[in-house]
């Protein structure tokens, strides 16, 4: 971490950035959230351990309306979202300096907590340079452990890879976290009869509080103005005079970033009813691979998209049926 | 306004119909006489590329019991290239659907080209009756699936 | 809210036996924004469409609805009543009730019910209709030809009588295109330079057309009406106004050794040269990779042989920048490289040869002035085989999936003048089948088979394989017979299967013509707008839509020369008003719009917008509505909304979805 801080203040010093985004830590220590440092001085907050999941891609959108280069710290799985974002121009190449950050997998606090672990007081062995493999963590209760594998976040066990896709340099090593199969989720689902489906989805989107983190994280969810606030799908020229937005409101934003979603895992990460909606991303991504070929949104700048593109023998909708 | 006779169900069918290719089979199942059950009630768009999910997710949540897409056969698209990616489109759309639990007979797409109204018929007795099977759409009304 | 006016068409009794269209009438009057509503037998008619404007003035209607047959019928009929009326035609909606509701349905009360949210459906549209007005754009009568094969010569040929300038861009440095190669042509057997050179003369004369040879198409911007072109003009080194076309400089040349492309590598010409004796222009070009002096700065023989002067070593290229209304794309076609069919030989033995390459040594003017002989050893052939659809109909991705269309028929013709000329030759050909539709082509084949002798085997070649001495051992099956053939052949000649020139590709991306797999481009419409790409105002000329013989490449030259002189003959184009919109204040500026546009109408424009207060630069997109055909494909796409369609809005089609479902 000391390597980054030293770095941005360096690239800060010689005028290269002006400012820096990054982590700080948050009102606990495993929960740092992202910020801008705008002084050398500012960056005695700045912090990277296993908690900072957050994905920093889309604070470029804003970075690039400044003036100057922002240097921006991207995690492996982040430089597809800004590779995307680049390919969609929402973000500036030349007002970021990118500076590619080891990941070892980031940590789930929530799966710590699940794990029965409370009244959390500190965490030992998050940094990120370091490579315990176990977690000491002071509680109210006394001194617990946890396996840093089994504290990680979901995304991490279907990791991209260690390679950053794009980057100005890369400090630190990282570690390809995968452990298992990406789709293994989804094909559960799929296996499921068409009750079961509907049960699992009833359950899971009951819980939804329309609280809006999935969109305002996702870096896919980049529109100026997001289409459930405006009155363009609207018969009635007023918004919200129907419910229609409301309901379907999962489905449409997963359809509006199919083909964009790089599978960052945002969105469930930041959930607070813990709804698992990667599972509606990753169903698109698993059908777009098996039917169109292996796509990976972010993988290159200036990829077409698999939605607007096609091929003169794509399978007919009803293979939805025939398949089974 | 329906007509419910000795209780029979009548589903509310949606078909979208481009302008240049299925909309005129429609014409041409017309004017062949040849008939469909009333309860397919057909909307023009230029292309069926024009069709957006959310005006299918729409009907839905309106109460449309079945909803059906027509287009030009691909490769005679008259925009040359607009059922291509509505063919995607829709295949995702649909498989999305079918994974939240939704039956697989409220969505269809078919491509009838102007000359064909046999086919045009076909398809819409088809629908209707395989629409018909399932009943009510009562999943679709919600997908946040709050009861 | 709207002002609707509501008519309900009897049809006589087509619509009326079914719907009871008084019932429709009243249910209507009583929707909200519907002031007028009345029913009428024919709605069409003079008095019908009197009644609409009647009732436009007297009641102030600012939309009408019309219940009657398909829009596809009498929308513009109903268009015009508005406009006569003083209404924006396109405040005009059509409810099917004849075609969708009464020829299908036989019970009065479901028909009657189903008109009755079909004409709500049109209503609640109606109610979110605007003005629309078609635009104008102006016409620059000057039509470009892209590429000057007898495809292209004839389009700008017919072009031109009717009055037009017309500017033909080849890359080679003369037309005449594969043509020019051919040495007799089937089903009559015409010389073809006979045939094509007064064609190429009389383009040459053309008062109207100018013709740019060794030149490229480099850049292509604008729409239909309104194309400029840039057009790279490669340096000849020969001064196209002073060289008198002697040809001493190609006689002096002392490299000579150079492969000649017009005689597919089989022969040599200078550095300095024109590909063949009747070349238009008359006018050698330099090769500047197979010239001395430009190698070596040493040598300059041409320049001092030249009397005229007209040998300038320091000529540059030259960009042409013009604007055309129409461009027609004419760039032919070749033959496929034959790298992936090495069980013929082709690479090991020289008298392995193409078809193409055959009229080349069956040209008096060929590398063999017209002699029949192996290109190996120059001995006379007593035995020669055709292999037919090398690399056409092919099933994996070493050939190509199509017929070529053409190869059976000159193969028959091969055939036939070989028997012909050298009845001590015997031909064998092998084909899976042998197609001959067209006008005297079965019977020509026939003459073939039955006159001439030759030997037809039905059954593919596995291999060729050079003998020691010199022969060709073919192995090949005959299907028919049920049995091995193995047979020495003294020649091989592959049918080889053609494809669109390699540059088509460059060229319709430059024009945003749509092309298919084959990179063949695509037609406007299959059956109905063969000549026209769905791009507006280019045309297809020849092989570059899809394989052809002669008649048809002149008969669709002459076509794309319609197409293109019916919209030269325009002053204006009035464009079609339901085009796609970008709400800047919505757009993303993502480019995914752009990305599934099959017009190119999209492009990307920083623009200064005012966000509520928030003053800033945006890349937005930007419609242009004279190259937009209104599919909506970028509507669906644009993940804001910010993308939608007039006349086909967001908002109108989920109103006709409420209006349906409710």
């Amino acid at each position: 971490m000391q390597e980054l801080v030293t770095r941005a203040k360096a690239l800060l010093a010689d005028g290269t950035v002006s400012r820096v985004l990054g982590w700080k830590n948050g009102d606990m220590s495993f929960n740092p959230e992202p910020s801008f440092f705008e002084t050398e001085e500012s960056l005695a907050e700045f912090v990277y351990d296993g908690f900072c999941g957050a994905n920093l891609s889309k604070y470029m959108i804003e970075a690039g309306k400044r003036d100057g280069k922002t240097l921006v710290f991207l995690k492996p799985c982040d430089t597809y979202s800004f590779n995307q974002l680049l390919t969609e121009h929402r973000v500036d190449r030349e007002k970021a300096y990118i500076i590619g950050v080891g990941c070892r997998g980031k940590l789930d606090i929530e799966k710590i907590k699940k794990a029965g672990i409370k009244g959390i007081l500190k965490i030992e062995g998050a940094d990120a340079e370091l490579n315990d493999e176990t977690l000491k963590i002071k509680t109210i209760y006394g001194d617990s452990e946890i396996a840093y594998k089994d504290a990680m976040l979901e995304r991490c066990h279907v990791c991209k890879g260690k390679e950053h896709m794009i980057y100005d340099e890369v400090i630190g090593e990282s570690q390809d976290t995968c452990d298992k199969e990406r789709f293994a989720e989804v094909s559960k689902i799929e296996a499921m009869s068409p009750d079961e489906k509907f049960e699992f989805f009833k359950a899971e989107l009951s819980k939804c509080i329309r609280c809006n983190a999935c969109r305002n994280v996702c870096p896919a969810c980049s529109c100026r103005k997001c289409v459930f606030d405006s009155t363009k799908f609207d018969a009635s020229k007023k918004a919200n005079t129907t419910s229609f937005e409301e309901k379907m409101f999962h489905i449409i934003r997963a359809f509006h970033v199919a083909g964009r979603c790089t599978d960052c895992g945002e969105c469930s990460r930041v959930c607070p009813e813990g709804i698992p909606l990667h599972l509606f991303n990753r169903k698109f991504i698993k059908d777009i691979n098996e039917l169109y070929g292996d796509y990976q949104a972010g993988a290159e700048v200036n990829q077409r998209g698999p939605l607007t593109n096609f091929t003169f023998d794509d399978a007919e909708p009803s293979i939805v049926k025939e398949r089974g | 306004m329906s007509i419910e006779r000795n209780d029979q169900f009548r589903p509310k069918i949606v078909a979208f119909c481009c302008n240049w290719c299925s909309y005129a089979g429609a014409d041409l199942a017309g004017s062949s006489r040849l008939s469909y059950p009333a309860d397919v009630k057909i909307i023009r768009v230029p292309c069926s590329c024009r069709v957006n999910p959310m005006f299918i997710l729409r009907a839905f949540e309106k109460g449309a019991d079945g909803v059906i897409l027509c287009g030009c056969h691909p490769g005679d698209c008259h925009y040359s290239t607009g059922n291509y990616y509505a063919r995607r489109r829709m295949t995702l759309l649909f498989s999305m659907l079918d994974y939240l639990g939704i039956e697989r007979d409220r969505v269809r797409v078919e491509w009838v080209s102007a000359a064909e109204g046999v086919k045009f018929s076909t398809t819409m007795n088809e629908f209707v009756d395989s629409v018909k099977a399932l009943g009510k759409n009562v999943r679709l009304g919600d997908l946040r699936c709050k009861n | 809210m709207q002002r609707i006016g509501l008519f309900v068409c009897h049809c006589g009794s087509n619509i009326a036996a079914t719907v009871d269209v008084k019932k429709v009438t009243e249910i209507m009057a009583m929707e909200p924004s519907v002031v007028h509503s009345e029913d009428y037998q024919y709605m069409c008619s003079e008095a019908g469409q009197e009644k609409i404007i009647q009732a436009v003035k007297e009641k102030n209607l600012t939309g009408l609805v019309i219940c009657s047959c398909s829009p596809r019928m009498h929308e513009a009929t109903f268009r015009k009543a508005a406009q006569k009326a003083g209404l924006n035609p396109y405040m005009v909606e059509i409810a099917n009730i004849r075609e969708h509701c009464s020829w299908i349905h036989k019970d009065i009360e479901e028909a009657t019910e189903k008109a009755v949210i079909l004409a709500r459906a049109a209503v609640a549209k109606v109610n979110l209709n605007t003005p629309l007005k078609p635009g104008e754009s102006l016409v620059t009568k000057r039509a470009l030809v892209i590429g000057g094969g007898i495809a292209g010569i004839q389009t700008a040929l017919d072009i031109a009588d009717a009055g037009y300038e017309v500017d033909i861009v080849e890359k080679t440095p003369s037309i005449g295109g594969r043509m020019s190669q051919l040495d007799k042509t089937f089903p009559t057997l015409d010389c073809s330079a006979c045939i094509l050179t007064p064609k190429m003369v009389e383009a040459s004369a053309h008062e109207k057309i100018n013709i740019y040879t060794y030149s490229e198409v480099e850049k292509v911007s604008g729409f239909v009406g309104d194309f400029t072109v840039d057009i790279r003009k490669k340096a000849r080194y020969v001064d196209m106004n002073k060289c008198t076309g002697c040809g001493a400089c190609m006689e002096k040349c002392p490299s000579k050794k150079n492969l000649s492309e017009f005689n597919r590598g089989l022969g040599n010409r200078p550095a300095i040269y024109t590909p063949f004796a009747q070349a238009i222009p008359n006018v050698p070009v330099i090769d500047t990779e197979a010239c001395i002096k430009f190698k070596t700065g040493k040598c300059g023989l041409c320049s001092k042989i030249c009397a005229a002067g007209a040998v300038d070593y320091e000529q540059k290229d030259e960009i042409i920048s013009q604007k055309y209304g129409a461009i027609v794309v004419a760039t032919g076609f070749d033959t496929i490289n034959l790298d992936k069919y090495d069980e013929y030989a082709y690479s090991q033995s020289k008298d392995v040869i193409t078809s193409l390459e055959l009229e080349r040594v069956m040209n008096a003017a060929g590398p063999t002035k017209g002699h029949l002989e192996r290109l190996s050893d120059g001995k006379h052939p007593k035995e020669i085989v055709f292999i037919q659809c090398v690399g056409s109909r092919c099933s994996d991705d070493r050939g190509k999936p199509y017929c070529s269309k053409i190869c059976c028929m000159y193969t028959a013709k091969h055939a036939m003048l070989i028997r012909d000329k050298y009845p001590d030759v015997n031909v064998t050909v092998f084909y899976i089948d042998v197609r001959t539709p067209g006008k005297n082509f079965d019977e020509f084949y026939r003459r073939a088979v039955e006159q001439y002798g030759v030997n037809y085997i039905k059954g593919q070649v596995g291999k060729v394989i050079p003998q020691p001495d010199g022969k060709l051992l073919v192995q090949g099956s005959d299907l028919l017979d049920n049995k091995q053939i193995l047979k020495e052949a003294d020649m091989v000649v592959l049918a080889t299967a053609i494809e669109p020139n390699p540059d088509v590709r460059k060229i319709a991306t430059m024009l945003t013509a749509s092309i298919d797999t084959n990179n063949f481009l695509t037609e406007a419409h299959a059956k109905l707008r063969p000549v026209e790409s769905p791009t507006a105002g280019i045309f297809l000329s020849g092989v570059c839509q899809g394989p052809k013989d002669i008649p048809e490449t002149v008969a669709q030259a002459g076509a794309a020369a319609v197409k293109a002189i019916g919209l030269l003959a325009k002053d204006k184009l009035m464009t079609n008003p339901c085009t796609a919109q970008s709400d800047i204040l919505l757009c993303n500026g993502c480019s995914a719009c752009a990305n599934v546009c099959p017009y190119g109408a999209i492009s990307y424009e920083d623009k200064e917008v005012n966000d509520h207060g928030i003053r800033e630069t945006r890349r937005v997109a930007v419609v242009n509505s004279a190259l937009c055909q209104g599919c909506g494909a970028c509507t669906v796409t644009c993940p804001s909304g910010a993308m939608d369609l007039l006349g086909f809005s967001n908002r109108q089609l989920i109103s006709e979805v409420d209006a349906i479902c409710l």
